[in-house]
Formats: structure tokens, sequence, C-alpha cells
């Protein structure tokens, strides 16, 4: 809200700023990831071997998205069950 | 001592061409032998921008092969007699590349001159990790924009570890040179200043070239900005930069077109 104020007393607002704070959340998570094998390739692999003891699931519907923000970051995992499985892991969940 | 030189970006578009020919010319003309070596091998450019496309015969491949000699394959600049230059191959892949190769062709150049200036191809890829591979020092060259930041972040990653220098425990000595700058826009805050891309790169700056039509007319014609239009305003930012390689200590400052006094009256352009 408070934002949105400032962009109308601001004619125009200048674009400069935002780059700039973009690029240092950025570049902060990928200078600390160097080096280092793929995290998301990983957890992909990983997460995909756990689940697969227990029901038989399709790779190619497993997501694994990572959302960075400056404070806080979410890990997101996607996985698409065959119908069959479904009843069980709601009981289970 | 002979200097090797890499110009880099890792994105591509950001003026790598333009600053090796701009700033080898600079050297050459301020006395120093220089030879300016295209990696970019499959898009070679290095040689229609100095002007000599119609003269290679043989080039970095042949030589890093053994089919030709150094002596062969180097071209030597019509206007300046201690500019030469070492093409890239424009049928090859970059895949006839290697170290070693390259490590020897590298170490021939530096018997020979005094700066050896690597044009590196754009991307992270072979071409571009072998062109740093040799270096002494680097050029990043970067524009004021956020991909192009970012990329040049990424290349400093790799000169600090993936050079002869770095695997040594020495480091490459990194220069940030910023290209196609409009200080009016970085002035209303639509561009990045020079003080943000500084303070995130955290990398000395060698030099400001102001964004500039001076560019393209010299890339049309085949000339080295510095050598084409010596007073545009990116010539003298280049040949300032070029300078500061050197050792000399040289102001800071952005350069702008000294418009002729008819052109200022009337506010028209006279080309």
């Amino acid at each position: 809200m408070s934002f949105n104020l400032l962009r109308l007393v601001r004619r125009t607002p200048s674009s400069a700023p935002v780059a700039r704070e973009r690029l240092q959340i950025l570049l902060a998570h990928e200078r600390g990831a160097r080096g280092q094998p793929d995290l998301l390739m990983s957890l992909r692999e990983e997460i995909l071997a756990v689940v697969s003891r227990h029901m038989t699931i399709d790779p190619d519907k497993v997501q694994v998205r990572m959302d960075r923000g400056k404070k806080v970051s979410t890990l997101e995992v996607d996985i698409e069950v065959p119908n069959g499985f479904s009843g069980s892991v709601l009981a289970a969940s | 001592m002979a200097k090797v030189l890499v110009v880099t970006s890792g994105k591509g578009g950001v003026g790598k061409t333009t600053s090796t020919a701009a700033l080898g010319a600079a050297l050459a003309q301020q006395g120093a032998r220089v030879c300016v070596v295209d990696f970019d091998v499959g898009l070679r450019n290095l040689d229609l921008v100095m002007g000599a496309e119609r003269r290679v015969v043989f080039d970095l491949i042949n030589v890093v092969q053994g089919v030709a000699k150094l002596q062969q394959a180097l071209i030597r600049d019509k206007r300046l007699e201690n500019l030469w230059l070492l093409p890239a191959s424009q049928t090859r892949d970059k895949d006839a590349l290697t170290a070693e190769g390259v490590g020897r062709v590298i170490a021939d150049l530096r018997t020979k001159f005094d700066w050896v200036i690597c044009d590196s191809p754009a991307g992270i890829e072979r071409g571009a990790t072998l062109a740093m591979r040799f270096a002494d020092e680097a050029v990043i060259v970067t524009n004021p924009e956020v991909s192009s930041v970012r990329d040049s972040d990424r290349i400093i990653g790799m000169l600090d570890a993936k050079t002869v220098k770095a695997e040594k425990g020495e480091q490459v000595k990194k220069h940030i040179l910023i290209t196609r700058f409009d200080s009016n826009r970085a002035a209303r805050g639509e561009m990045l200043s020079i003080d943000d891309i500084l303070e995130i790169l955290a990398t000395p700056l060698l030099g400001i070239i102001p964004e500039s039509q001076e560019v393209l007319k010299a890339s049309n014609v085949g000339a080295p900005v510095t050598l084409n239009n010596v007073l545009s305003a990116p010539a003298r930012a280049y040949i300032d930069a070029a300078k500061r390689l050197s050792g000399e200590t040289i102001e800071m400052m952005i350069p702008t077109e000294r418009k002729p006094i008819l052109q200022r009256l009337f506010g028209r352009r006279a080309a």
C-alpha cells in the first residue's frame, strides 16, 4: 500500500535500485552454491528414491522448485501420484 | 615482461571484441608490441572489427595443431606496425583446441610481445575457459544491466578457480570495464550506477566506456574505435583504460562527445 502511494508521488519510479537489490540477493545465493553439486538435482533424486520405496511414481512427474527470498526461502515438492495410491496417502496424512 | 590479458564477460554482445580491438590498438599506439588473439572458434569476428578479414590465411587452430607456424598465422595491422592479430578458425569447432596446445602458443607469443590480449567467446564453455586459462590479468566487460552483472560475477568466480594462476595459488589481476554506459539514464535512476556495479562485483574499475554511435561506425569500416576517431568519447575512454593497464594513474572520468561548434550552435547532426 505504502509502496503504491510512493509510486504515485514519484512520477518516474527509478528501476535501478530494484535491479541492484535483485542482483544482491541472487548473487549472495549463487556465490554460496558455487562449486557445490546442484542442490535441487540431488534433492530431487533423493526424494524420488524415498517415495519410490513406497509407491510407483513416474520420475518425470516430480517437480522440485525453490523460491529464494531475502529472509525466507520455500522448497516446493510436487509429485504426481497414480490414482491407485491416493487413498492410502490421504489416510497417512 | 609479457603480460597475457583475457577480455571476457560470460554474456554475449557486451563489447568484448570491440574492447579487445580498442585496447589492443591503444596499447600499440602507446608503443607496446601487442598481439590480439581471437578465441571465438567458429564465430570469429576480431578479424572483421580489425579490418583484416581478407588477409586471414592460417589461424589459431592451425598453429595449435602444428599445421602452420605462428609466424605464418600472425597478421600485422596495416595502420600500426607493432599491432598483430592471431585469428580464430571459422570452419573448425572449439574442440580442436587443447589446453596444452593453447599453452604452447601463448608461451611462444609471450616471447614476442609485450601484451597478448585474448578475446574470449561468450559463455562458460571450453572456448571461454581456454581463453582465460593462461591469463595474468583479466578485463571483465560489463554492461550496466542485471544479466550482464550476474554473468560477470560468474566469470570472476571462474577466473579465481579455473586459471593456471589460481591453481598455483596466485590471483589473476581483475579489472571491470563498464561499456555502453549512459550517464543521463544512470542519473535518472534508470540504469545501474557505476557504484552499484562495483559494489556488487567487488572488483576494481578499469574504465567507463560511454554508449556511442562511434563504436558502430568504427566496426563498419573495420577499424578499432581508438584508431578510427581518436577524439571520440569511447576512444578517449579506451585510451585512458589502456594507460591504466600499463600502470599509469589516470583520473577516472566518463568522456562526453565534443561537438563541433556549428553543430552545437544549431543542434543538428552534420553526419
